[in-house]
């Protein structure tokens, strides 16, 4: 496989020019490394630095350009009339890149598209081919020039630390860069939808069908996309996933901070903190096989109808996931009160309870407020569980016995399988997750915002 | 100063009904009652806390409970003894034993043949249509595996252990009852009556189910296995790994070591802390735009996957170094530069070295979350029908956990146990890594 070869290649490269550079050092040292700036080692790293890094950046640049840049010369030799025409386009270019993989000799296309098809193949293997050889010369260029730079007052050290910290800097870049990737990917295609549908109507229409015409004579299929339904559903659930997981995360947080013997904690501590390592799917597939099967037959007992995938459900198995987020988290916090403040607690004569209840959760409560609100965050934003025990029919309910749905579980409904991304229904998608990333962060940025602000300062 | 003064007032205003109020009485009954209240309330609070962790480990072990008592049996499978002729004229009609000759021959013919002449009395079409169920659809293959390597057997009739359908897999661990009514379950009285009479004359067993841990993912539940989708988790949790992982920690040690504390740096802990908890299936969203719309990359491959989850394991990794490094105690740094070390040369030779067991830990726990992540790899089409094991990071593939859901979505009742067998192993990897992070924790705990 080509990449891992020119990573092979490169990385041999880097190996040898620290090794050349090293070399020339100690040649230059005439056997004396005091003569030297700075230490061997740092003359061979200034060396395969100089090697590796651009090498290393222009694949990276090449890999993401070769896409589009093979895509768009394609597309400016085709015809005008299929440029047009988005759906044709798009479609001729799904033929191209499957000509192009050299799979689509059943397809039944115009000569054009063939043709664009293979002029795409060989697009690719000249670039490939370029790659390496550009590839090679930058590495070697980058090699010959360090290498001759190589003096024995030069200061490698300094270089290479530099080089180094601005590498850091970089990889701390990264993390905005990744906010800003899901802030402008989700951002690009939201507006692609509301370009289409009014920002009105989706943030306050209470009705959601995204079924949308393929063909212009289809009856009964106009999509309607408001997101109330979903939001209501979302909050359902994790209205009902707090009910569960609070008090009995609360409780848990107390008795384990408060009342348990050490070798009690030692051992349901770590149990408890298995319920969060479980992945999510498997709490979906027990949502949806043991949990739900098992309302919906209690329910029929009680003479109740309880939807085979209810909010219930969903928001119950939920709740059990969320356990040990709010118990650790209010742990912590409570864990935080100063021993004084319970010692003068007692010594006024209040019982444990009491003590708990009237001073140490009092002082704890803005971190626990904090807790809770990233535990609803969480809950919002959870997937698997939904998608696996929750409805796909958006339902306008309050009713946990029902059916719902959630944002997330029309996310990954409307993703899944191939799309075309031109139309209302899959860019909604991204109208969701806009919303969702938007939520999620409110919460998270209060949450943090009340912890600090409210936050008892002992000391 | 007010409360002080307020105080103050109060003990005047209220020095002369002090002297009025009789002193309390500790024996009387109200109090008594009032103590006794108390301790009770006491009691009933303990009482909650001890019932609410409880609960959250019955939770843990009804969990726990349903998915092995669901699963178990799938790690056996049934299987059928049966007298194949293994006819020349069908097998090697010309005696060359050519191998693609042999490759070619109808085995599948061999195996309905064996089942007619055991059966002798089934006739009709649709009744023999209903025996042939009988073995796996698969167990052709094993026939052809077995005739190449031994070419000797062509012309013999031997007994031979073939692998069952998934209905009467089923049938035989007890999930198909011949109590319920012949319309509500998957297999006829007569199909029930062929088994039994098989089981009678010993032909059925059941045994250690290979397959289940070798194979890709399959139509058949019998013949569907685990292996392709841990191959897939492998080499996603590879690219994650080989991403996040240096990334993460050069991030850590500028934040913590270097970084001069100004709005720059602030706003990049901030975002930090909040990608650490933006919900996974928006990574997914990022990647399906960035690396499959934008990029071009091959769309459910390893690659693209490791790609997105390394955005997301990205901020645990660094909160986790960025402890570690931060438990390092000053003092080492202050000898390290005290001697003529640079700045980078004191990181790189003592704080990195030291926080590296905490490091370590932190990327453990990050990689565990990764592997058992769902969400984003479904946006970014790895919940593709993926039968062949991936040869590379590039090639289409699954992973686990989407193994896991897409089993759980199929209609067969053999695949719950499939899915549950798969959570068990999926389970038990994770139990690994976490117990692993643990160890290390444990062995370089380091009190300064």
């Amino acid at each position: 496989m080509s990449l891992t070869f020119l990573l092979l290649a490169i990385a041999l490269l880097c190996a040898l020019s620290f090794v050349f550079g090293r070399k020339r050092a100690i040649a230059l040292s005439g056997g004396r490394f005091s003569n030297l700036h700075s230490l061997p080692i740092h003359y061979g790293t200034y060396t395969a630095l100089w090697c590796g890094l651009p090498a290393l950046a222009l694949l990276i640049v090449w890999y993401a350009l070769q896409g589009p840049v093979t895509e768009a010369l394609v597309i400016s030799d085709l015809p005008v009339e299929i440029t047009s025409d988005p759906g044709k386009l798009s479609l001729a270019l799904n033929a191209i890149s499957l000509i192009a993989a050299d799979n689509g000799h059943h397809l039944d296309v115009a000569p054009e598209v063939i043709e664009a098809g293979q002029r795409l193949a060989v697009l690719h293997s000249i670039s490939n081919t370029a790659l390496i050889v550009v590839l090679l010369a930058v590495a070697l260029l980058g090699l010959g020039f360090s290498y001759r730079r190589i003096l024995a007052d030069m200061r490698a050290r300094n270089n290479v630390e530099r080089t180094v910290r601005y590498l850091m800097i970089g990889c701390s870049a990264i993390a905005i860069l990744s906010t800003v990737g899901i802030v402008f990917s989700l951002l690009f295609e939201a507006l692609h939808f509301f370009s289409k549908i009014s920002p009105i109507e989706f943030l306050f229409g209470l009705e959601w069908s995204p079924q949308t015409a393929i063909r212009a004579d289809q009856v009964a299929s106009d999509g309607a996309f408001g997101m109330i339904p979903l939001f209501a559903g979302t909050l359902l659930i994790t209205f009902i996933a707090m009910l569960v997981a609070v008090p009995v995360g609360l409780f848990s947080a107390i008795y384990m901070g408060e009342y348990a013997s050490p070798r009690f904690r030692a051992w349901a501590k770590p149990a408890l903190e298995v319920l969060a390592g479980v992945p999510t799917v498997v709490y979906g597939f027990f949502a949806a096989l043991t949990v739900a099967p098992f309302l919906r037959d209690s329910g029929a007992v009680l003479g109740l109808s309880v939807s085979s995938e209810s909010a219930l459900a969903a928001g119950l198995v939920m709740g059990i996931m969320i356990i040990p987020f709010v118990s650790s988290l209010s742990d912590d916090v409570m864990s935080q009160v100063p021993q004084a403040l319970r010692d003068g607690s007692y010594g006024l004569g209040a019982t444990k309870s009491e003590t708990i209840r009237l001073v140490i959760f009092p002082a704890a409560l803005p971190g626990i407020v904090g807790a809770i609100l990233l535990a609803v965050s969480r809950a919002i934003g959870e997937t698997m569980i939904v998608v696996m025990a929750a409805g796909l029919a958006a339902n306008l309910t309050a009713n946990p016995l029902q059916a719902v749905t959630t944002v997330t579980v029309q996310i990954v409904t409307l993703l899944v399988g191939d799309q075309e991304f031109d139309s209302a229904k899959t860019l909604s998608a991204f109208a969701l997750g806009l919303v969702l990333f938007l939520v999620t962060l409110g919460l998270n940025v209060f949450a943090l915002k009340v912890v600090q602000k409210y936050r008892e300062k002992y000391d | 100063m007010t409360d002080m003064a307020s105080l103050m007032e109060d003990r005047a205003a209220g020095s002369d009904a002090a002297n009025l109020r009789k002193p309390v009485d500790w024996d009387s009954a109200h109090i008594a009652r009032n103590i006794k209240k108390r301790y009770a309330a006491e009691r009933r609070f303990k009482a909650y806390g001890l019932a609410a962790i409880m609960l959250a480990l019955a939770a843990l072990v009804m969990l726990g409970y349903s998915i092995v008592s669901k699963g178990y049996s799938a790690f056996v499978q049934t299987f059928v003894q049966i007298e194949i002729t293994f006819d020349p004229a069908t097998i090697d009609p010309d005696a060359t034993r050519d191998p693609a000759v042999i490759g070619r021959a109808n085995f599948d013919g061999l195996i309905k043949d064996a089942l007619r002449a055991r059966f002798p009395e089934v006739t009709s079409r649709s009744e023999k249509r209903k025996l042939y169920d009988i073995v796996s659809s698969g167990a052709s293959y094993d026939l052809r595996e077995r005739v190449l390597d031994n070419p000797s057997l062509i012309g013999q009739t031997r007994k031979v252990w073939l692998i069952a359908g998934d209905d009467f897999d089923m049938l035989n661990k007890g999930y198909i009852s011949a109590e319920t009514s012949e319309a509500s379950r998957r297999l006829d009285d007569d199909q029930i009556g062929w088994f039994q009479s098989l089981t009678d004359s010993g032909a059925i067993e059941k045994r250690f189910h290979t397959r289940f841990f070798t194979n890709g993912d399959s139509r058949e539940p019998e013949l569907a296995g685990i292996w392709g989708a841990a191959v897939g988790s492998f080499y996603t949790l590879i690219v994650t790994l080989v991403l996040s992982f240096p990334i993460g920690v050069a991030a850590a040690i500028y934040l913590e070591e270097f970084a001069p504390k100004n709005r720059l740096t602030q706003v990049i802990e901030v975002n930090i802390n909040n990608l650490a908890a933006v919900p996974s299936i928006v990574f997914g969203l990022l990647g399906l735009e960035l690396y499959l719309n934008v990029m071009h990359l091959p769309r459910s491959a390893p690659v693209v996957g490791g790609l997105t989850l390394a955005l997301m394991t990205l901020p645990t990794i660094i909160i986790a170094a960025r402890a570690a490094i931060k438990a390092v105690p000053p003092s080492i740094r202050q000898a390290a530069l005290g001697l003529g070390a640079s700045p980078v040369q004191t990181v790189s030779h003592h704080v990195l070295p030291l926080a590296m067991p905490g490091i370590l830990t932190g990327t453990i726990i990050g990689m565990a979350q990764a592997l058992g992540e769902t969400a984003p790899l479904l946006m970014i089409g790895m919940v593709a029908f993926i039968v062949d094991i991936p040869g590379s990071a590039m090639d289409a593939a699954t992973v686990l956990p989407v193994q896991i859901y897409l089993w759980a979505d199929s209609p067969e009742r053999a695949f719950v146990e499939k899915t549950s067998a798969a959570i068990m192993v999926l389970l038990a990897f994770l139990i690994l890594m976490n117990g692993l992070a643990v160890f290390l924790r444990k062995k370089f705990e380091r009190k300064w």
